[in-house]
């Protein structure tokens, strides 16, 4: 087991693939040093949220995945 | 008071839902329906939504209690379509009935405007075979604060 990380939107095609595996425990920081330069810029944008396991974190810098949890990084939503 | 909400992975005809939801509420003094659907436009071949399962499902339902909760209604019917959709394709059908017609129309505009503002989907549209993202506008915030 691990922490499954799912990228939405436009950060799975900068990511390359809708999820991915890392080591658990995942913060902030360890989350950041696991992606690339570009994958880590977007995801460090204001409009950029973080879920886990289907609860959006109101702090996203605090959030904290066990193994087996499932963090999900989540641009801002389409509209019309 | 019933809701019922869904994600459709297929084409749909909002007919086939409307029907069965007004009959459900007998007594019911007006019906209000919104079906919006992927608009004709030059160069767009296809238009795709994606949502994030354990989110979008149950901010809908969360939607569809809120509207319940403001508006005077006897029930709501909320359908959204994922995946990939063609010009003409309903996307969004939302139905709402009660005593009153303005419970109805205000319920549907509240939860349309919420649905697109605010609601776990990301849309791409593809133009000459390649895909392109949709960005938030600015109107789906100032649609959103009409109802703060």
């Amino acid at each position: 087991m691990a922490v499954k990380v799912v990228f939405l939107g436009k950060l799975a095609d900068l990511a390359g693939e809708s999820e991915r595996g890392m080591a658990f425990p995942l913060d902030w920081s360890g989350l950041l040093n696991e992606l690339d330069a570009e994958l880590a810029e977007a995801v460090l944008s204001d409009k950029v949220r973080i879920a886990v396991n289907g609860e959006v974190i109101a702090n996203k810098i605090q959030f904290h995945a066990g193994d087996g949890d499932e963090v999900a990084l989540l641009p801002p939503v389409s509209g019309g | 008071m019933a809701k019922d909400v869904r994600l459709l992975s297929e084409p749909f005809k909002p007919g086939a839902f409307i029907g069965p939801f007004t009959d459900a509420h007998p007594g019911l003094g007006g019906v209000c329906t919104f079906v919006g659907e992927v608009r004709v436009d030059e160069g767009v071949e296809a238009l795709e939504l994606s949502h994030y399962e354990p989110l979008t499902l149950s901010g809908m339902e969360a939607l569809a209690d809120e509207a319940l909760a403001r508006f005077d209604l006897m029930g709501i019917l909320m359908l959204h379509r994922v995946g990939v959709m063609r010009p003409g394709e309903p996307i969004v059908c939302v139905s709402a009935c009660a005593r009153h017609r303005r419970a109805a129309i205000e319920a549907v505009d509240f939860a349309m405007d919420h649905l697109k503002g605010n609601a776990w989907f990301w849309k791409r549209e593809q133009r000459a075979g390649e895909w392109h993202w949709i960005e938030p506008r600015a109107e789906d915030h100032a649609d959103l604060a009409r109802w703060r």
